[in-house]
């Protein structure tokens, strides 16, 4: 049994909806990540869980229990804000206890829970401080402990790293994957950062206009998109508009304006003649000054975007299609701006969409 | 509040709503009712107004009292006069400070402010009775200027109109300043930027750019001087003389000195439809919500 | 061009300050003044602080106001809280447009008329129900609470303006009902304005001549009244003295009452910012 099963939940914001009729479920121990841009409903989903907004329709359950409409203070559901919203009128170790105050645990059970969660975030020789004497990344943990002290089955994140500066995201992102092993609780977050989604969760949910656009692990869903807009969202993409043809080596697309047809390696079911297109992730895209055998697209570079390690080679063929490969700088090097060089890939390497 | 059912919510709301219509909203009725009685050597002073008489029920009320009110308009006059003068004055005055406040180096903007509460929080009756020190005949401004021999007799600087709006204006400045200063402080400093960039002078920036943006406040620190300052009682009767008689000090006279308080409370009903249509303008104002409701 | 502009701005805070500042100086130089005329300068002297310190009178008239003050002001808190509240909170409810006016209207309603209302109904209510049998502190103090709850709520309606609501959030999802989030996270939260509320109705109490004047008897003569009547005889030197008292008095608690605000006020900003 899933220990959380959001199971056909809809919610409108007067003539908004901004969840339409999602399903999913959330394993035990799992960090999972509702993945999608500014309003596709991520963040109202969250809520929903919480206990924040009521459900239109649709249930969540949640060990077993049907919770749609429980109030938020008698979930076993904890959540840590974007804003942090820490307590300003308590200290450090009181804005930890706050939850276990108000579950009548007894006061020295409550002093070792708060004691172990400093520990757990590396914060205890902060637990007197004030809020506002701390800094972005101090109130964060401290949020993430008192998110934690009462040992919740699921704990929620709202943009948990969106607030903090490059640096201390990767930290952070480190941070909170080992305390998630650590404590064993399930981790649902939002984020609209496919970077860090990719990075953190074990699952993902793409989420646009209110539906779930795709779930599964992060590599499922880099390297097999299911749709043109989670192609897109998800890192950078070469996308091919065309119609599907029959050729003598099986299923190709014919894409306007490139002369050859491309071929496709597993598309059996799929009629011909229906639109389809070719998804090519940058670092998939093969470039060389010599014609290739197999698919060769002819393109001509228009700038290289230096990023340290890698390179993003921009091209743009005749007929003004912009490709993107993306590949060691040291292999970019070799290439310069106007030079017209042949772009190709293994056909095993792109995946067709049809939605 | 969040999570706050139907008996929670009349839980908050009841205590404030039933106190104020039993001590604010009541009281007023009675006002209106006790208007239409008599005045009688009973305690309490006044008629009834339903009795048993021989023909059964009467009813004993009469518009008498605003026969009286009628008679003799000076003192409502005088009252919506020195108000609005008091009122304009205020705005002149008060607008300079607001908008040297609102402009001032940030650090100092609260301190200042500060300054321009103060007095109101020591007593209004002890100041006003300050200035009876300043202004009588052997008060401050006339021995200082007898002293540098600019005049030889006092000036009448008491008991005149002159005392009694210079009373008012000095009450109820901060009044003006404060919800000035809102409207000023909030207003963007890049606007009167861009006026001035695309080659405005200055006045005109004030004219054009400024004084609309801080109508909002002008509007609400007018009400917050006007409507109280019709009913002042304090200020005409320390400060003001025979002939500067206020709508605040018959209702008072009334009530003390005649001990007639049908009269009185027929004042006070008066008083309260002069106020109506600024009381109304003034709940609209109060009522827009602010940044952060919903 | 700004320099002549940033002298009209010193002029206008000057002599501003000037006008709204004079009474009060000339008040607290009088009072040290060992002349009992106000035209003469007699040298300095404390010999009408100790008349005032004998003063049966104007002692037994500052404790009852002192009493009045602190009941008026801790019932003014509680209903004007509770109003603050409820207006800022509840968007739609039957009688909201009554309330919102009953909260504005004695904050700018003539003073006259509130006594005199109160007035009337505290005498046709003891015909009828038999209470108040008597007018005094108790009268005077329900009076005092009824404008004071108003403008306490104005003051708690404006801090809740900016009143952070993940907060509220935050402790309900930990477990807190909505009272305990109430009483534990939002009260908490707009201390500053229920301190300076508090203050603001103590001082308004304090400083009433008028409402009381109407609704109180014969047993409970309050400060203001007593020196009303004072003054209406003559103005004598005594009051000079009581005057720079209150002044004083009032001064150090309400710079006191800003100093702890503005810092709370500060933490609050620099808890809610992530730096």
């Amino acid at each position: 049994m899933a220990l959380l099963e959001i199971d056909a939940v809809s919610k409108n914001f007067g003539a908004v909806a901004a969840v339409d009729r999602v399903s999913l479920a959330v394993e035990h121990g799992e960090l999972f990540a509702l993945l999608g841009p500014s309003g596709c409903g991520k963040t109202t989903l969250l809520r929903l869980i919480a206990g924040f907004e009521t459900p239109d329709s649709g249930r969540i359950v949640i060990d077993g229990s049907d919770v749609t409409s429980v109030p938020p203070y008698r979930r076993p559901v904890n959540m840590m804000f974007q804003s942090y919203a820490l307590f300003p009128h308590l200290d450090v170790a009181g804005n930890i206890a706050f939850g276990l105050k108000q579950e009548g645990m007894e006061r020295r059970r409550r002093e070792a829970r708060v004691a172990e969660m400093l520990a757990l975030v590396q914060m205890s020789d902060y637990a007197r401080r004030r809020p506002h004497e701390l800094s972005g990344g101090q109130k964060q943990r401290v949020a993430l402990a008192r998110a934690l002290a009462k040992m919740p089955k699921l704990l929620l994140l709202d943009e948990p790293l969106a607030a903090l500066d490059r640096k201390l995201r990767e930290e952070t992102r480190l941070e909170l994957i080992g305390i998630q092993e650590r404590v064993g609780t399930s981790f649902v977050f939002v984020t609209h950062d496919q970077e860090e989604a990719l990075g953190m969760a074990s699952r993902i949910a793409v989420m646009n206009e209110g539906r779930v656009a795709q779930i599964g692990r992060a590599a499922e869903i880099y390297e097999y998109p299911g749709s043109r807009f989670v192609a897109g969202f998800v890192g950078a993409v070469n996308l091919f508009e065309g119609t599907l043809v029959v050729a003598f080596n099986g299923l190709t697309l014919r894409v306007p304006d490139i002369e050859n047809l491309l071929p496709l390696s597993d598309a059996a079911d799929l009629p011909e003649g229906s639109a389809a297109a070719l998804a090519v992730r940058p670092e998939k895209l093969a470039l060389s000054p010599r014609r290739p055998d197999g698919i060769a697209i002819a393109a001509t570079v228009a700038s290289i975007n230096y990023q340290g390690g890698v390179s993003v080679v921009h091209l743009a063929t005749d007929a003004g299609h912009v490709l993107k490969a993306q590949m060691d700088s040291d292999a970019a090097a070799a290439f310069g701006r106007g030079d017209e060089l042949w772009a190709s890939w293994d056909p095993v390497d792109a995946v067709v969409i049809t939605r | 509040m969040i999570g706050f059912g139907p008996w929670r919510r009349w839980a908050l709301i009841a205590p404030p709503f039933v106190w104020l219509t039993v001590f604010f909203l009541l009281p007023l009725v009675a006002v209106a009712a006790i208007s239409l009685s008599q005045s009688a050597d009973a305690i309490p002073p006044y008629t009834p107004l339903v009795a048993r008489g021989a023909n059964g029920i009467e009813l004993l009320a009469s518009l008498d009292n605003y026969r009286l009110i009628a008679g003799d308009l000076r003192a409502y006059a005088n009252s919506l006069i020195y108000a609005a003068v008091a009122t304009v004055l205020c705005l002149l005055v008060g607008y300079p400070i607001a908008f040297a406040i609102a402009r001032a180096p940030k650090a100092w903007r609260n301190p200042l402010l500060f300054f321009v509460i103060l007095p109101f929080w020591t007593s209004l009756l002890i100041r006003v009775y300050a200035w009876i020190a300043i202004l009588q005949p052997t008060g401050l401004i006339n021995r200082s200027l007898r002293a540098l021999g600019l005049i030889d007799a006092p000036i009448l600087l008491i008991n005149n109109e002159f005392s009694v709006i210079l009373g008012l204006v000095y009450a109820y400045l901060p009044f003006m300043i404060l919800p000035l200063y809102g409207s000023l402080s909030q207003l963007d400093e890049s606007l009167v930027e861009a006026a001035a960039d695309l080659g405005a002078r200055p006045s005109l920036v004030f004219r054009d750019v400024v004084l609309p943006l801080s109508l909002p406040g002008v509007a609400a620190g007018a009400l917050l001087v006007f409507i109280p300052a019709i009913g002042e009682f304090v200020i005409p009767d320390l400060l003001g003389g025979p002939g500067t008689l206020m709508v605040g000090k018959v209702l008072w006279q009334e009530f003390f000195d005649n001990v007639d308080w049908p009269a009185a409370a027929a004042v006070a009903v008066v008083l309260v439809g002069l106020l109506t249509a600024p009381l109304l303008l003034a709940q609209r104002l109060v009522e827009r919500p602010a940044p952060g409701e919903p | 061009m700004s320099r002549r502009i940033t002298l009209f701005r010193a002029a206008a805070l000057g002599l501003g300050f000037g006008f709204l500042y004079l009474p009060i100086a000339l008040l607290v130089a009088y009072s040290f003044n060992a002349s009992r005329l106000v035209a003469v300068w007699g040298g300095w002297s404390l010999h009408w602080y100790g008349e005032l310190v004998r003063d049966d009178k104007f002692r037994g008239a500052a404790l009852t106001s002192l009493k009045i003050g602190v009941m008026a002001a801790r019932l003014a808190l509680v209903l004007g809280a509770c109003a603050g509240l409820a207006i800022a909170r509840f968007t739609r409810f039957r009688g909201r447009f009554l309330f919102s006016f009953m909260l504005m209207a004695p904050l700018v309603v003539p003073e006259v008329i509130l006594g005199l209302s109160l007035l009337l109904l505290f005498v046709a209510s003891q015909a009828w129900l038999g209470w108040p049998m008597s007018r005094g502190i108790v009268t005077v103090t329900i009076a005092h609470a009824t404008f004071g709850a108003c403008f306490v709520a104005v003051l708690v309606r404006a801090q809740l303006a900016g009143f952070d609501r993940s907060l509220e959030e935050a402790a309900l999802d930990l477990g807190a009902r909505p009272g305990a989030v109430l009483w534990r996270v939002t009260l908490p939260g707009i201390s500053p304005a229920l301190v300076s509320g508090w203050l603001l109705a103590f001082t308004l109490s304090l400083d009433d001549l008028v409402v009381a004047s109407f609704v109180s008897g014969p047993s409970a003569t309050t400060l203001p009244m007593a020196v009303y009547s004072s003054v209406r005889i003559g103005v004598t030197p005594e009051i000079n003295a009581l005057a720079s008292v209150f002044i004083a008095v009032v001064i150090v608690f309400v710079t006191l009452a800003f100093v702890m605000i503005a810092r709370q006020e500060r933490r609050r900003l620099a808890a809610a910012q992530s730096s």
